[in-house]
């Protein structure tokens, strides 16, 4: 399936502050579409992330973010559309999904754009300095020593050095999911995925987690997070984007989106998060 | 231990132990005494029943000792041959069975048929059958078969029937390997294979291994049908020593205790496995 030559621009983006000038897009996600069998989650996203910028992506559970971010790195097969990461280009196309060639292309993806999940999933039967050296030393094929000190120098910028010989069982939440953020900037990734990564935390251990990510944003990191923590979308997103039904209803600066909703849909679910304590400030 | 009221108060103030303290201490004696007395009493059955059994027979003058006396160290000879037909078989049916396992998991339609074959041809016929066969027909088919060593045949008849079985133990362990492990892995780009070696199969092994011992026990008992094959272990000693001197009775009897007590020793050797693991899983 051959797709459009020129691509489909996304509306509400516009270069982040720290956006170097005539920057081209990072990411680019056009008219992404997924079905779950007669299930339509996604109904023609897109999305242009710039480099160095942070966007967040809010909705109500099944409004379709998760998938979407997880289109991104093709965990999950779009139905239609493409994905673009750092200029390589690829079409959906679910019913070649398994060929070797789509298949090599969308790990040469998922090396660029390293996801960090909701339950961490760190290998268990790792130590510490093992899950942050597998992706680099099996993938990258980096020698293991130069994979060390990468993980090293990533480890002591998430704060764990000293849990570098541990095994993940004997973490927090909040430290194995700083230890899976380590994990995915070892990989050294053009985009960092965030699905939800505070969401299976004690709240005491949100704040850690969050620091980190505030960290990354500020430093420049482009990130794309799928979050329900207001506080740091306010703190750290370039742009916030609203998605319901598998569609994004309104999208723009946090303040605007966050504090003067345009749209009744944004307006109710951003009320309901405050109402439900989901929104508390750390 | 019972103490009365006013030097129950003497020993809290001498030792400041507090009298919830001291109940609990009390309790843990109490609990500790009665285990005790539970294992004596256990133990103490066990022996009488078995002497009883053994002790009936040796009263009744059916037992030869002077003839066990002889014969038996050849026998018990046997054993150390079971034993390392028992541990090369069982490492052998692993790899069949991670082999098996990974077929019927396979997408692959000629693989998964492949697996699928050998677990139903397997486990629908005897293992005895299967012995006979690799035994006495293969060198029909393939007269080169006729010149290998009988112990090899015989390992290779037990872990390729045990394989069988333990493909499914397999099959399920690698299902219990959470979806997010896969996920994680092909997140970082490594492939499905390396998924599969890197990931996944270190787990699963971790979670057949209690299954595996099970099965290890199981095929120490089963290991005595390669005596079909005059694999010299311990049944075959003692069929051949029995039968040439009419007695039975005792090398059978020898033979059996044998058995015995080698699943009862590995048992034990399993359950402190299995309890060391689950140390180091709270450790891991």
């Amino acid at each position: 399936m051959p797709g459009p030559t020129t691509p489909i621009h996304d509306p509400f983006a516009t270069p982040g502050a720290l956006t170097p000038t005539g920057a081209e897009p990072m990411v680019r996600l056009e008219k992404l579409e997924k079905f779950f069998g007669s299930n339509h989650v996604l109904r023609g996203c897109t999305l242009e992330v710039y480099p160095r910028e942070t966007i967040c992506l809010i909705g109500r559970s099944g409004s379709g973010k998760s998938t979407l971010l997880r289109c991104t790195n093709f965990l999950e097969e779009p139905t239609v559309g493409s994905v673009e990461v750092d200029g390589l280009r690829i079409e959906a196309d679910p019913l070649h999904a398994r060929d070797k060639d789509h298949r090599e292309k969308i790990r040469q993806i998922r090396q660029r754009a390293q996801m960090v999940f909701q339950e961490f999933n760190l290998f268990p039967h790792m130590k510490v300095i093992d899950n942050l050296i597998e992706g680099p030393v099996q993938v990258k094929r980096v020698s293991k020593d130069e994979a060390i000190a990468t993980a090293e120098k990533y480890l002591h910028k998430v704060g764990l050095m000293d849990k570098r010989d541990e095994y993940p069982a004997r973490l927090s939440g909040g430290q194995k999911q700083r230890v899976a953020i380590a994990r995915a900037l070892t990989m050294e990734p053009k985009v960092l995925l965030f699905d939800e990564p505070t969401s299976a935390l004690d709240p005491t251990l949100v704040g850690e987690v969050i620091m980190v990510m505030e960290e990354l944003a500020h430093e420049g990191s482009t990130m794309i997070v799928v979050t329900h923590e207001m506080q740091f979308a306010r703190e750290a997103a370039d742009r916030v984007y609203f998605i319901e039904e598998g569609t994004f209803v309104e999208a723009g600066a946090p303040e605007e989106v966050l504090d003067h909703p345009q749209d009744e849909r944004t307006r109710r679910f951003l009320s309901r998060l405050l109402s439900s304590g989901a929104a508390v400030q750390r | 231990m019972s103490l009365s009221g006013p030097q129950q108060v003497a020993i809290n103030e001498n030792l400041r132990i507090s009298e919830p303290e001291l109940i609990v201490a009390e309790i843990r004696a109490a609990r500790a005494q009665e285990s005790r007395r539970f294992r004596l009493v256990f133990g103490l059955t066990w022996g009488i029943l078995i002497g009883l059994l053994v002790g009936s027979l040796f009263a009744a003058g059916k037992i030869d000792v002077a003839f066990l006396a002889e014969w038996g160290p050849y026998i018990l000879g046997g054993i150390p041959i079971t034993i390392v037909v028992s541990i090369f078989s069982i490492a052998a049916a692993i790899v069949f069975a991670v082999l098996g396992a990974l077929g019927r998991l396979s997408i692959r339609a000629p693989i998964y048929a492949v697996a699928t074959l050998y677990v139903s041809l397997v486990r629908g016929t005897p293992l005895i059958v299967q012995i006979l066969f690799i035994f006495l027909a293969l060198p029909q088919i393939i007269p080169a078969t006729a010149g290998i060593p009988v112990i090899i045949l015989a390992i290779f008849a037990l872990a390729f029937n045990y394989g069988a079985y333990m493909t499914e133990i397999f099959r399920a362990g690698i299902q219990a390997v959470p979806r997010g492990q896969i996920e994680a892995s092909g997140a970082l780009g490594m492939t499905d294979s390396q998924t599969m070696r890197r990931v996944i199969l270190p787990q699963a092994i971790r979670i057949v291994i209690p299954a595996i011992g099970n099965e290890f026990i199981a095929m120490i008992k089963d290991s005595a049908l390669v005596s079909l094959m005059t694999v010299q272990e311990l049944l075959w000693r003692a069929q051949r020593v029995g039968q040439s001197n009419f007695r039975s009775l005792e090398t059978l009897l020898l033979a059996a205790l044998v058995y015995w007590s080698l699943t009862i020793v590995f048992s034990i050797v399993q359950d402190r496995l299995e309890k060391r693991m689950a140390e180091s899983d709270r450790r891991i």
